[in-house]
């Protein structure tokens, strides 16, 4: 029977193996995982597997308008080690080493797979002139030589990257194997074991229908979280956020209630961009070699270069770390030598010197396309208000915060790692409740501490600058050690802990409540009886900026602030049950505004914890204004309990696997 | 930076139940208006909530009548200016236009195989069973990298 709003069709499916989300490492999942289901069914063991996307796969996820670069390329000439030292650095010193040394090992596989598909990558000839991945030079797997625009990025022509990057997942999978437009959730806990998940509740965005998928095991990557914090555009430019729109932090909030162990939710991402339209500033610095100046033409990071020294050693790498580059800039910001520039006319000058008049058609060229390949607002910017890059310098911002664990940030859930590189396998920090594991693998990677449910991309916390490639290669290991769990689950026969009628009831409520009262009062939007997903996301985004250190306090907090930001948010946790929705896309945003609440929480409960400011440039706590090496290298984690709505936090060590010292000799 | 849609030019993707951007946006923007009632135009898309636009152009570059255009926000950007693209199977052409009336145009590839070409595992092994817990993908394509293992000073 077809449904109807407010009462939906309720489809249950069973299949062995659910991947949620349809970006990079979903993806790398649905593309590494059937091969090896192919393997399993030659031993005897048959493995289904479905792909649910919330949106289309040909264009959703982080890179769904396309990227100018890969920025995570190991290439020959370096080793994982190098990669697993400068994700460290860049994130003040705590992240799982043996996440990103095993990423590192694995990054490059992926690169060279896009560029089979048809990925055009730069290259560089013999003489060192470079050319669009269009000209035919020798492919990266065969020796050819990238055109690094940093250490470890290089330069792509990337507009259908996600296009190609689907194409492969989806002829893999099958179509028969891929759902778009669901929406997914809730995850639903096993009924014999509360730390054990047994399916997803999702519904269409489409069709009045509900979807329980009942599962043994499960790959949430959902991507990240955007529009926490009050976007400095607020009108019709508040859709320009950085990361895309639509990371609503389904995957933190989503495997919090299931009950899994977060990670450094304290961590965010604030990057400068150029200003309103967010274009990235990469190529610009490392590419380009243009300079950031303070409205007086000054390099602040030369100006105030000394400001590094009060955080070692993380200032005093070759490389500070992005948030203290944010800290310089900021004091420019703050004392009132703004605006920030790019100087644009400088750089573009520089390099015309050297090069031919064809080179440095090129080289416009080249410059348009690192926006008009994953950033097409920041050119109409630049067409609005006639800036011509080698005419009329641009200004920087530092954006609204971002919560994410695969680019400049590290949070995210706690997951095994890799047994062979020498990870702990115990714990020295006393407060770890009892159910959780001990060391840093225990049995599956890519698992979190809830049995059955992994997770990649964004979703993999204390790592970070996975990027699009790491993400797709993360997703790619999970896919082995999701069929490796099934193959030793085979007898294993989930049961739900909850009734589906009551999620079914749960999910359709703000659908309920809108058709229930909305004859109460003649404007449909001003009713005491509920609230709009949009007013309810306003409302979040006032009290994490004005509170939890957004854009309104310089990205200052302090414990009082972060107490009053906690009674806002219990009652807005509390408002989100009366949500209302007056049709599926509303439904939706309904939702993903409840993911952000939980998301926001946690980020919230995590500042609150760490009586110290490890991140000086993304946030400070101003009562402890100083990155405490003595007291707090160590990771903040966390679990929730949906019950009582409350969380945990508590301390896991720190150990470093490979010797970071090597990045300040 | 909005996208709106042309009424000189959407044809709704002809009557079919869903239009290509609808199939495409990724924050589910996209609305057919099938009667009109949203917009007094029947049969043709909107973009339902204009504030939550991520400019991503998946709706501008998919739409086989090149209806749809983007309107930089009107609360940031002066306006006057446009940046339209033309996508075809190997490459994308842009048309930018300055609120001051100069023009640039540029073309670059996007992919280096046609569309719809890909053998995912078309010359690739089969996936050996034996090496399921091992560090590494069911394929090599010479991208592994073992590193030094004098690095890994916990070992």
């Amino acid at each position: 029977m077809a449904g109807e709003f407010g009462n939906p069709e309720v489809v249950e499916e069973e299949v062995d193996i659910l991947l949620i989300g349809g970006g990079m490492a979903c993806c790398g999942a649905g593309y590494e995982i059937m091969r090896w289901i192919d393997a399993a069914k030659g031993a005897g063991t048959d493995i289904s597997v479905t792909l649910v996307d919330k949106a289309a796969m040909d264009r959703s996820g982080a890179v769904a308008q396309g990227l100018s670069a890969i920025n995570t390329y190991i290439g020959t000439e370096q080793d994982p080690a190098d990669y697993a030292r400068m994700v460290s650095n860049d994130l003040m010193g705590i992240t799982r080493d043996d996440l990103t040394y095993d990423l590192g090992r694995h990054v490059d596989e992926s690169v060279h797979l896009f560029e089979e598909w048809g990925l055009p990558i730069w290259k560089l000839d013999e003489n060192g002139e470079r050319h669009d991945g269009s000209k035919g030079l020798t492919p990266l797997a065969e020796g050819g030589t990238p055109v690094r625009s940093g250490k470890w990025q290089i330069m792509i022509n990337g507009e259908s990257y996600k296009w190609i990057v689907a194409e492969a997942a989806k002829k893999a999978l099958g179509v028969d194997n891929i759902q778009e437009r669901i929406f997914i959730v809730k995850l639903i806990n096993d009924k014999n074991d509360p730390n054990r998940i047994a399916g997803a509740i999702g519904f269409s965005t489409r069709d009045h229908k509900v979807v329980v998928y009942k599962f043994k095991a499960c790959l949430l990557a959902a991507g990240g979280c955007v529009n926490i914090f009050r976007p400095r555009s607020v009108g019709e430019g508040q859709g320009r956020a950085w990361y895309p729109v639509w990371n609503a932090g389904s995957t933190y909030a989503m495997a919090a209630e299931a009950g899994a162990e977060l990670t450094l939710m304290e961590n965010r991402f604030v990057p400068t961009r150029f200003k309103d339209g967010y274009g990235p500033v990469g190529a610009w610095f490392l590419l380009f070699k243009a300079k950031a100046t303070n409205a007086y033409g000054e390099n602040y990071m030369v100006r105030n270069a000394e400001m590094l020294n009060d955080y070692p050693p993380y200032g005093q790498a070759a490389v500070p770390a992005s948030c203290l580059r944010n800290h310089l800039m900021l004091k420019e910001m703050k004392e009132g030598r703004g605006p920030i520039y790019m100087d644009t006319v400088t750089a573009l000058a520089n390099l015309r010197e050297t090069l031919s008049p064809r080179e440095v058609k090129h080289l416009e060229a080249e410059a348009w396309e690192d926006f008009l390949d994953m950033c097409i607002g920041q050119c109409g910017i630049w067409v609005g208000e006639n800036i011509e890059p080698e005419k009329k310098n641009s200004e920087l911002m530092p954006t609204e915060p971002y919560l994410l664990g695969s680019h400049s940030g590290c949070c995210g859930i706690w997951v095994s790692g890799p047994t062979d590189v020498g990870a702990p396998t115990t714990e020295t920090e006393e407060g770890v409740p009892d159910h959780l594991p001990s060391g840093w693998n225990w049995g599956y990677r890519s698992m979190t501490t809830v049995s059955g449910l992994f997770t990649a991309g964004d979703g993999v916390g204390a790592s970070g600058h996975k990027f699009s490639s790491g993400s797709h290669a993360e997703g790619r290991m999970c896919a082995k050690s999701m069929v490796k769990y099934v193959m030793d689950n085979q007898d294993y026969k989930p049961e739900f802990a909850e009734s589906v009628d009551d999620l079914v009831a749960e999910i359709y409520q703000p659908v309920k409540t809108y058709l229930e009262f909305k004859d109460y009062t003649t404007a449909i939007d001003v009713n005491p009886n509920y609230i709009t997903p949009k007013m309810l996301q306003f409302r979040l985004q006032k009290i994490m900026d004005e509170y939890v250190a957004g854009v309104a306090t310089y990205y200052n907090t302090n414990g009082h602030m972060l107490d009053v930001a906690e009674e806002k948010l219990g009652m807005l946790k509390e408002d989100a049950m009366k949500m209302r929705a007056k049709d599926l896309h509303e439904l939706l945003r309904a939702w993903e505004n409840y993911h952000r609440i939980l998301t926001a929480e946690a980020h919230m409960k995590h500042i609150q914890f760490r009586k110290e400011s490890r991140y000086p440039g993304f946030y400070y706590r101003t009562d402890y204004n100083l990155v405490d090496e003595e007291n707090w290298h160590v990771f903040v984690n966390s679990v929730y309990d949906k019950e009582s709505k409350q969380w945990t936090c508590f301390r896991r060590a720190h150990v470093d696997l490979v010797d970071k010292s090597k990045l300040f000799k | 930076m909005p996208t709106f849609v042309r009424t000189d030019k959407c044809d709704g993707c002809k009557g079919q139940d869903k239009t290509a951007c609808m199939y495409i946006c990724p924050h589910d923007l996209m609305k057919l208006d099938k009667d009109g009632s949203e917009t007094g135009h029947a049969m043709k898309a909107f973009n339902q909530e204009p504030e939550q636009c991520w400019e991503c152009y998946s709706c501008v570059k998919i739409c086989p009548q090149q209806a749809i255009e983007a309107r930089h926000y009107a609360d940031v950007v002066p306006l006057g200016g446009s940046v339209q693209p033309l996508r075809g199977s190997d490459s994308i052409m842009w048309t930018i236009k300055f609120r001051n009336g100069n023009m640039k145009r540029f073309k670059f590839p996007i992919r280096t195989t046609p569309e719809g070409s890909i053998d995912p595992y078309g010359g690739k092994p089969e996936a050996d069973l034996s090496k399921i817990e091992e560090s590494g993908f069911f394929v090599q394509n010479n991208g592994y990298r073992a590193g030094d293992p004098s690095e890994l000073i916990a070992k």
